[in-house]
């Protein structure tokens, strides 16, 4: 496999939580490559530990052991302030219950992102540029119409499409998605994983999470997590 | 950036928050109006006791006195930073009026009326010889006679509203002071049925100095007067030197050079007759002078700023809470800040300036109900005694015209700062809680 190809690398992660007086293994030495432009499910039962490692690939977590590299940058050498921007630039999550902030509406959250990587000084000389970015993605999600609602305004599949606008706002290398379908109807889910389709032929890197075999038969490639492994 | 408007929003959408700052503002408010009419009401009364002694005080507590003031008044006088002296004569005694059976102890104060009201507000504080001091002891209907000045509370009566009711002149009423005279060994003068010295004199004027235990108590007359009442022996004597320095001239400094000169007249006179008196003269500014009645106001300013600090824990706790609740409220928003790449300083600065803005608000909102409320307090209270008969202090009893209420910027500044920095320290704990969040915590959760 060509190295240059390869944006996001795995290897042995293992990662245990502390459950009262026991200690619960949920990853198991996970060895995974995502290549650039890749669509890849990682599947599971509930508990398999893939929402786990999904937040370690993103940075949001570290592994107990292991080693996870980002177009060959180890993250575990990251310090806060690099994991910081890396979370900030590299990575978009979409999450199961979208998560997006009550105050703010369908334009301030996807703006969200770029807010924060900018002191208010620069954030003043370049909030008209970050703004057509947002309505541009809010044209792309289809939510040209709702860019002043609040979250509680939009019904559950236009709420994804805002939590992917955020996720994408910062034009992102990788996209990681926890059951981005997992609260939608099948025909809202089906919408949104046409999204991620689009995205990908555009050339995003997706990695989503699913324990549906049907959304996961959407991705170009499917990995399957089993008692904290990827089954062979 | 995104700080600032997660603050407004959570500010004007967070009806938890709206508590916090009326919390704030309350607590603000008590203590403006409270240290606002606290700190009116110590300063006043130091302003009055300032002005009743002038700037130093040679003098003693015994009442047999000290001899050779004038010389010493004298070498005062000569200096370059004493602007007036006044010899004072104090003593207690029994005033009667003829034509009543009343008899009552007073203060009597015997002073050259021009010495005095060049060193203090005595001037000032007369009715019908207002800064005519040289004519202080003339009744106006018979300036022949030997006058006194009466404390005003002992001359008048006030109404419920503080006001005195004045006569166009004074009243002719003649009084009666008994005194016992002492001598330089503060052995009663005389033996006998003739132990004491009595004098008639009429009523010529009252002083009203604001101090109620003075206007109460205090009987002026004629320095000479005094002396023949109060003192008996070949040198005369008085007990107090009051002095006023020149302007410029700081109390700690005036006060050691008068120290230092009379320690030099105290040698100086070391073998002359009845010296031993000297020993007993102390050199004290004002407020050593009248510390028996300032100090216990001043320690209950100090118990009152104890209790305000109890009134910035409440501040700190109520603060705590909101700020908990409202971190307990928005752990999925620190997780969805986290994961955008928000870092921990961030949240921290986050919550520490919404802290910031409250406890600004609050203290703007505490500030200005504080201001307004004290600059209508007298014509609240007016009305309230007007309409309900209620007086927070009754005039008939307290020496106070008006209610205080003077706002000090620098007092305003220091509770506006302490508000804020209550803030900041009851959203610390939550603040860093909120920084510590792990988002994998947080975000694994549904919709709360």
């Amino acid at each position: 496999m060509d190295k240059s190809q390869v944006i996001l690398k795995a290897a042995g992660v293992r990662k245990s939580y502390r459950m009262g007086a026991t200690r619960v293994e949920v990853l198991r030495g996970v060895d995974l490559t995502v290549r650039k432009g890749e669509f890849v499910a990682i599947i599971g039962a509930s508990g398999s530990g893939k929402s786990t490692l999904l937040h370690i690939l993103g940075g949001l977590d570290r592994p107990d052991k292991g080693i996870v590299e980002f177009e060959g940058r180890d993250l575990n050498r990251m310090g806060a302030r690099q994991l910081n921007r890396y979370r900030n630039e590299m990575v978009g999550f979409v999450f199961q219950f979208y998560h997006l902030l009550d105050e703010l509406n369908v334009l301030e959250n996807i703006i969200l992102p770029t807010m924060v990587s900018h002191s208010v000084i620069s954030w003043f000389l370049m909030r008209q540029m970050a703004r057509r970015r947002a309505t541009e993605l809010l044209g792309q999600l289809g939510l040209k119409e709702r860019v002043r609602h609040k979250p509680y305004q939009l019904s559950g599949g236009e709420r994804q499409r805002a939590a992917i606008g955020r996720a994408l706002m910062n034009q992102p290398r990788l996209l990681l998605a926890d059951e981005p379908t997992g609260n939608l109807d099948s025909v809202t889910g089906n919408g949104i994983l046409s999204v991620f389709e689009q995205l990908n032929r555009a050339g995003q890197t997706i990695v989503m999470v699913t324990h549906d075999e049907r959304i996961a038969a959407r991705a170009q490639r499917t990995i399957v997590l089993e008692d904290g492994k990827i089954r062979a | 950036m995104y700080k600032l408007t997660l603050i407004i929003r959570y500010l004007l959408r967070r009806r938890i928050t709206h508590f916090a700052v009326l919390a704030v503002a309350l607590c603000v408010f008590i203590v403006v109006v409270v240290m606002t009419i606290m700190t009116g009401l110590v300063e006043d009364f130091k302003q009055k006791n300032h002005q009743f002694v002038g700037d130093c005080v040679v003098g003693t507590d015994s009442l047999v006195g000290f001899p050779y003031y004038e010389e010493f008044m004298e070498t005062l006088r000569g200096t370059d930073f004493v602007q007036a002296v006044s010899p004072v004569v104090k003593s207690y005694g029994l005033l009667s009026v003829r034509g009543d059976s009343m008899r009552r102890g007073v203060e009597i104060m015997g002073i050259d009326p021009v010495l005095h009201g060049e060193t203090t507000s005595f001037a000032k504080t007369l009715h019908y010889r207002a800064n005519q001091p040289d004519r202080a002891f003339e009744p106006i209907y018979d300036p022949n006679a030997l006058g006194c000045v009466l404390g005003i509370d002992l001359a008048l009566l006030r109404n419920t509203q503080g006001q005195y009711a004045y006569d166009a002149q004074p009243p002719q009423v003649a009084i009666t002071l008994t005194c016992f005279p002492l001598t330089a060994r503060g052995a009663p003068a005389k033996v006998g049925a003739g132990l004491v010295e009595s004098q008639h004199f009429y009523y010529s004027d009252h002083a009203h100095s604001g101090i109620a235990h003075v206007d109460g108590s205090q009987v002026y007359i004629p320095l000479e007067q005094a002396q023949k009442l109060c003192m008996a022996g070949t040198l005369k004597r008085v007990n107090a030197i009051q002095i006023k320095f020149r302007s410029g001239v700081s109390l700690s400094q005036g006060r050691a050079r008068v120290a230092q000169l009379w320690q030099e007249f105290k040698r100086a006179k070391a073998d002359a007759q009845d010296s031993f008196l000297l020993d007993a003269v102390l050199v004290q500014d004002w407020k050593e002078y009248r510390r028996a009645y300032i100090a216990p106001m001043e320690k209950e300013q100090v118990l009152l700023s104890l209790m305000f600090i109890l009134v910035g824990v409440t501040t700190v706790f109520i603060v705590f809470v909101v700020f908990y609740m409202i971190v307990s409220h928005k752990r999925k928003d620190v997780g969805v800040l986290k994961s955008v790449g928000t870092s921990n300083v961030s949240i921290m600065a986050l919550f520490a300036g919404f802290a910031f803005v409250i406890g600004c608000l609050g203290s703007g909102i505490g500030v200005v109900a504080a201001w307004l409320f004290l600059s209508r307090i007298n014509w609240i209270e007016g009305l309230l005694f007007e309409r309900f008969g209620f007086q927070l202090w009754d005039r008939s009893i307290y020496a106070i015209g008006d209610i205080p209420n003077h706002v000090e910027f620098h007092v305003l500044a220091i509770i506006i700062g302490c508000a804020i920095l209550s803030c900041l320290v009851g959203a610390l704990f939550p603040a860093f809680s909120a920084a510590r969040l792990r988002p994998v915590e947080t975000l694994h959760t549904g919709p709360v």
